[in-house]
């Protein structure tokens, strides 16, 4: 294990800090376009435009079971990776930009974890495999719900 | 008057002039009433949103603060958006706030990994389980809770002292074990500075309930990252707050998942809200060569007192107590 401390950043942060930039700018560039398609009608969109002030108000259970009943007509609310079904309809494929910013820490991580043990830091890396699969476990929906 | 004078009066003037706006009135009454027609104004609530959230942003970056603890507070308060999805969309933009400044400062060596890898394990789970319990607890609730926690913030802000170079006798033995340490230059000093931390398991112990709060209320967490760093781990001021705006990309990962899993994204308020809070950061950016740091300050303290209180009132008075 290196143990010299230097005033530059360490191998594992430089590639963390380049994983975390191109996903960003590929996050926030494909929010745009998304954004884009959604509100100049060019794509549908689950909720018209012109009806989306009378949900934003409600608790989100309500808000999925009213755009549920009124528009999909599924088995199930609109909840957990749902969207991806989704993604033909202007307002669903929004969530596809903040997945990829929501998602850029989990590439981060699983990118320095073996470099880490790689150079003997066993407990770093354990920690930083502990938080990916915390991340992952959030991301999927089978932590705190929505997962169908 | 000067003119860091008159830039102060300018934007305190702005976030009256918005927050007394007789559009707020109607905020409150869209709350009451879910009209079934198509509204063809339904446009003005997203630039408005756009409209503020750039304000916020501006001030955010003049007061040193993060855009989701005024985001929150303020759109759940004076916005007809239910607090769920305000919640959501404060958790994006703190998070991508801290997506832009991360690169940035890993590649500067001024956030710290190896400071953020430990913390982050326990911020990050922490905020899973305080979104699980935000999105269950009644809206009223978390209002109220969410109120008492702004003002406890102003309280932070108000007293809180801060160290640019703390003294650290000597590491705890618990990160010399993970070496958590390092070296910056500091331009302004003109030196090189060796920095190490103590007391790292109550500041990780600290992180259970930063972690938690943030994931419950979407506020984003620097408030609190910056004085536990800093004044209780002992981690020199420019690396706690570089270190605490990148892990703001981990806590508020986890907790987005949770809030975009169980359906509280409406991209008509989370995209006005990212471009409006990432545009006033950077006009927030040249003007703070000319802005007056202390004014801007009081004033961001003013607004959260201000927000902290609606939002207590809008609590006690789904509960009939007020």
């Amino acid at each position: 294990m290196s143990t010299e401390i230097t005033k530059e950043a360490t191998v594992e942060q430089l590639l963390y800090a380049n994983i975390l930039e191109k996903g960003m700018y590929f996050g926030l560039v494909s929010m745009i376009i998304t954004f884009a398609l959604y509100v100049s009608g060019i794509l549908p969109s689950v909720v018209p435009l012109g009806e989306i002030a009378n949900y934003w108000n409600m608790p989100v259970h309500e808000y999925l079971e009213a755009i549920n009943q009124n528009f999909l007509q599924r088995e199930h609310a609109p909840t957990g990776w749902a969207w991806l079904t989704l993604l033909g309809k202007g307002d669903f494929l929004n969530f596809l930009p903040v997945a990829i910013l929501a998602g850029v820490t989990i590439v981060c991580y699983a990118a320095i974890v073996p470099g880490l043990f790689r150079r003997g830091d066993k407990a770093m890396g354990l920690m930083a495999l502990a938080t990916a699969i915390v991340l992952f476990l959030a991301a999927s929906g089978i932590v705190g719900g929505g997962a169908h | 008057m000067g003119s860091n004078s008159r830039g102060g009066v300018l934007f305190a003037s702005l976030m009256c002039a918005l927050l007394m706006s007789p559009a707020w009135a109607l905020a409150e009454e869209a709350v009451a009433m879910t009209p079934p027609v198509a509204d063809a104004t339904w446009w003005k609530w997203p630039v408005i949103l756009l409209f503020v959230t750039f304000v916020m942003g501006v001030i955010a970056v003049l007061g040193g603060v993060g855009g989701g603890v005024l985001f929150v507070p303020i759109i759940s308060g004076f916005f007809p958006f239910h607090l769920d999805f305000v919640r959501g969309a404060g958790l994006l933009v703190a998070l991508s706030g801290a997506l832009a400044a991360g690169p940035g400062l890993l590649k500067a060596n001024l956030a710290s990994l190896r400071l953020s890898i430990p913390v982050a394990l326990i911020a990050a789970t922490m905020a899973i389980v305080g979104a699980m319990v935000g999105l269950a607890l009644p809206t009223h609730i978390v209002q109220l809770a969410l109120g008492g926690t702004i003002l406890g913030i102003v309280v932070i802000m108000l007293t809180a002292k801060k160290s640019a170079v703390p003294d650290v006798p000597a590491a705890d033995n618990l990160s010399s074990a993970l070496r958590i340490c390092g070296i910056y230059h500091d331009p302004a000093m003109n030196q090189d500075i060796n920095w190490k931390i103590h007391r790292t398991p109550a500041g990780l112990a600290t992180f259970i309930i930063i972690g938690f709060m943030a994931g419950m209320f979407g506020l984003g967490a620097g408030w609190a990252n910056v004085p536990v760093l800093n004044l209780m781990m002992g981690a020199p001021l420019k690396i706690s707050v570089a270190t605490s705006k990148f892990l703001l990309s981990i806590t508020d990962t986890s907790a987005a998942w949770i809030y975009m899993n169980k359906g509280c994204v409406i991209p008509m308020m989370v995209v006005p809200s990212l471009i409006g809070i990432m545009l006033g950061s950077f006009v927030g950016v040249r003007l703070l060569k000319v802005a007056k740091p202390t004014f801007i300050r009081w004033m961001v303290i003013a607004i959260l007192g201000f927000a902290g209180l609606k939002a207590l009132h809008k609590g006690l008075t789904v509960m009939g107590i007020i």
